[in-house]
């Protein structure tokens, strides 16, 4: 065969059911308390440190992480668990997301140890909130056009440039970027950009919020003007940050976020169709429910591939394809069911919200973390087409 | 299904691979491949898979069966070995032991019901029934005043009216008029109607993931041969982008048909998981199959569209399996009621325990 696609039926491990029932005992607790309403998705505070921290302390951050870091050395699937109950519940995950899915993980493969032991304990603790700086003005899907200069000095370096689109760089402590420390060479254009860890909150960074059409300000333009790097926070190596993307990405994109984020309007359909549904809202509700469970277990598949030590990089671009068009669609296909919905339904309101919200957060779902046509182009190079 | 040390898939594919191959039966219009297929599935076992030692048959197991369905469906097999293994599998819920020799099972979808009369007579039509025509026998799931019944019947006992279905495989009518079974015995407690056609959705999930996995690698291929406007079409970025969703399509589907095949390998009855399961892998499958078929044929171009190219073998018995044992919009709304009648907030919970 060409293709080589591999879709284990993976299960969840027995461990997996008692940790499920207690993520879901605290996300109750935590509502029961009003520190977030799991029907409004659109609310303003998705930063709550102070329930970032009680996440931190359950031990659910840097789960598979070495214990000497702060870590649980617990498996993906356990994290899988998490995440998704996480997800779906709408919990303000904001200030621990990014850092606990893939920055921790890049710290510990290329930083040096006493950076590890500075900076992961805290990310455990639920204290410190991470950004990631990939794309500029002019470089987004083409990351290797980045221009943001590090330039050497004494000690360090010198950042010059902007980074822009950066998810919760306002809110942030750290951020992992890469910058250019050498021009492309004529045989790799590739070369030439380096990863470094950012202390942010610091002279010579300038963050700029940017409204979104959701209304909401999640993502900034981040200027950089003679910015200092000291030389230990070097991510890996120099020039070869090209080298260190791949294996990230496999996590970044096949987790159960790529397909739940617009989730919670199926379970408002469900409620508002009520326990008889006529053929039309069935048949509908049916198709999405089959849709959802084959990519969950798709995702789940590709969690427990990263689990037994593989890289399935294409398997995870397919679930990220898949998943995201399909969360993309999600609002507009319970549009379409919800035409006939009793107007008297005690939910009525709430569905509308939420379909207004989840439509307008729609299109950035197919763009962020990798755009669809940045999939296609990965998936098709695996079946040995480029 | 994942390429194990699985002995009996093994076979099953060294089989297909000798004697199926799609170029040599598109060529043979006179259907010569049929018997030496047929008699080497025979003799390896592999039709009754699924039937304990004891009841005549080679006593695999349900996952050695089901990747057997996979392999067959990557070859488009177009004898009735899905079938006879159901009909077998069936028969031996009910200790009924299985004759050699080809056989299918009715009924093959949600609309028909058969009926055991008091005299012991089977009575009712099955429409879409595969394979009717070449099968000597028929295992057949009936309902009576004592609940359901399996029952075998030899197929010159009932009326076959013969068609064809997308794939130009045998799809018949089969009725029952006072029809005198050679052998009934209840079914075991908690089987009806539903088992036999979500069993019968796993194994035509399986074998459209399979065709779908076929309709990737000779669509891959072509695209890397094919020379348009002075280069290979795969270099074409509309042509890997679709390429790249038919992949996706195919990932899907086996993810789907792997899953619920796994669940019933696993299960120890046709509960809520074997449902979901089941019904989400046809309703998925059913779905792969039709975007992924009109995607190998937009990226084969005319050629593909030709009887003589092999490609039809693959995308039109997907799509013609999409119809066997309930179609997609079928299992929906039965999917979609069961989820209501849950409840939305068991809906989460639900997917989550799968």
């Amino acid at each position: 065969m060409t293709a080589a696609l591999r879709f284990d039926p993976i299960r969840l491990p027995p461990e997996c059911v008692k940790l499920r029932e207690e993520v879901r005992a605290f996300l109750a607790e935590e509502i029961a308390a009003g520190t977030f309403d799991p029907h409004r998705p659109n609310r303003e505070d998705t930063d709550v440190p102070e329930f970032s921290r009680r996440v931190g302390a359950k031990g659910w951050l840097g789960m598979t992480w070495p214990k000497k870091y702060g870590g649980h050395e617990r498996s993906f699937l356990e994290r899988y668990v998490v995440t998704e109950e996480m997800r779906v519940a709408n919990a303000p995950t904001r200030r621990f997301f990014v850092a606990d899915r893939q920055s921790g993980p890049v710290l510990i493969k290329y930083a040096p140890e006493h950076i590890k032991m500075d900076i992961l304990p805290r990310i455990c603790r639920g204290e410190i909130c991470f950004a990631i700086g990939m794309s500029e003005p002019n470089s987004g899907s083409d990351l290797f056009a980045a221009k943001t200069r590090a330039t050497k000095t004494d000690g360090g370096w010198l950042i010059n440039g902007t980074k822009i689109w950066t998810s919760s760089a306002h809110i942030a402590d750290y951020m992992i970027a890469i910058f250019r420390t050498s021009p492309p060479t004529k045989e790799n254009r590739r070369h030439g950009l380096t990863q470094f860890l950012v202390k942010m909150k610091q002279p010579g960074i300038q963050v700029n919020p940017i409204g979104q059409i959701t209304g909401q300000f999640e993502f900034n333009e981040v200027v950089f003007t003679d910015h200092f790097i000291p030389d230990d926070h070097v991510l890996g190596e120099i020039d070869g940050a090209w080298k260190q993307a791949t294996s990230e990405l496999a996590y970044e994109r096949s987790g159960p976020e790529r397909f739940l984020e617009t989730y919670y309007v199926l379970t408002e359909l469900v409620r508002a169709v009520g326990r008889n549904p006529d053929t039309r809202g069935a048949e509908g509700i049916g198709r999405l429910v089959a849709q959802l469970h084959t990519m969950r277990r798709m995702s789940v598949s590709v969690a427990g591939m990263l689990q037994a030590g593989r890289e399935p990089v294409v398997e995870a671009s397919i679930v990220k394809d898949i998943g995201t068009i399909w969360e993309q669609a999600l609002p507009h296909r319970v549009r379409d069911l919800a035409a006939f919905v009793d107007a008297d339904v005690s939910n009525h309101e709430t569905l509308d919200k939420q379909l207004d919200f989840a439509t307008k957060t729609a299109p950035k779902l197919t763009i962020q973390g990798g755009t669809t046509e940045v999939l296609r182009g990965i998936i098709a190079r695996g079946l040995g087409l480029r | 299904m994942a390429e194990n040390d699985n002995i009996v898939a093994e076979t099953a594919e060294k089989i297909f691979a000798d004697l199926a191959d799609a170029q040599t039966i598109n060529h043979d219009k006179q259907g010569n491949w049929k018997t030496p297929l047929w008699s080497a599935l025979a003799d390896a076992g592999l039709p009754l898979s699924w039937v304990p030692e004891d009841c005549n048959g080679s006593g695999a197991s349900l996952s050695d069966g089901f990747s057997v369905l996979s392999s067959a469906g990557r070859f488009a097999i177009a004898v009735p070995l899905a079938e006879t293994m159901l009909a077998g599998w069936l028969l031996a819920q009910a200790r009924i032991a299985s004759p050699d020799g080809a056989m299918t099972v009715a009924p093959a979808g949600p609309r028909d019901r058969i009926t055991l009369d008091a005299d012991g007579t089977l009575s009712g039509r099955a429409r879409g029934v595969p394979f009717a025509r070449e099968a000597a026998h028929l295992a057949v799931l009936a309902h009576g005043s004592n609940g359901w019944s399996i029952a075998l019947v030899d197929i010159r006992s009932s009326r076959i009216e013969s068609g064809l279905n997308l794939g130009s495989d045998n799809s018949s009518t089969v009725t029952f008029d006072k029809t005198k079974p050679l052998a009934v015995k209840p079914a075991p407690k908690g089987f009806d109607q539903n088992s036999l056609l979500l069993m019968g959705c796993v194994a035509r999930s399986l074998q459209i993931a399979g065709a779908l996995e076929s309709m990737l690698d000779i669509s891959v291929r072509y695209s890397n041969e094919r020379v348009a406007f002075e280069k290979k079409i795969s270099k074409f970025q509309a042509v890997q982008h679709n390429l790249a969703k038919l992949a996706g399509e195919t990932a899907a589907a086996m993810a789907a048909a792997t899953s619920a095949a796994d669940t019933i390998v696993h299960a120890t009855s046709f509960d809520d998981a074997v449902f979901l399961e089941a019904a989400s892998a046809k309703i998925r499958c059913a779905e792969a199959a039709e975007k992924g078929a009109a995607i190998a044929h937009q990226v084969d171009g005319a050629i593909g569209f030709t009887i003589e190219h092999i490609l039809h073998r693959y995308t039109l018995r997907a799509l013609a399996w999409r119809d066997d044992f309930g179609n997609e919009s079928h299992w929906a709304v039965e999917l979609g009621k069961m989820v209501a009648a849950r409840g939305a907030d068991e809906l989460w919970p639900l997917v989550a325990s799968r």
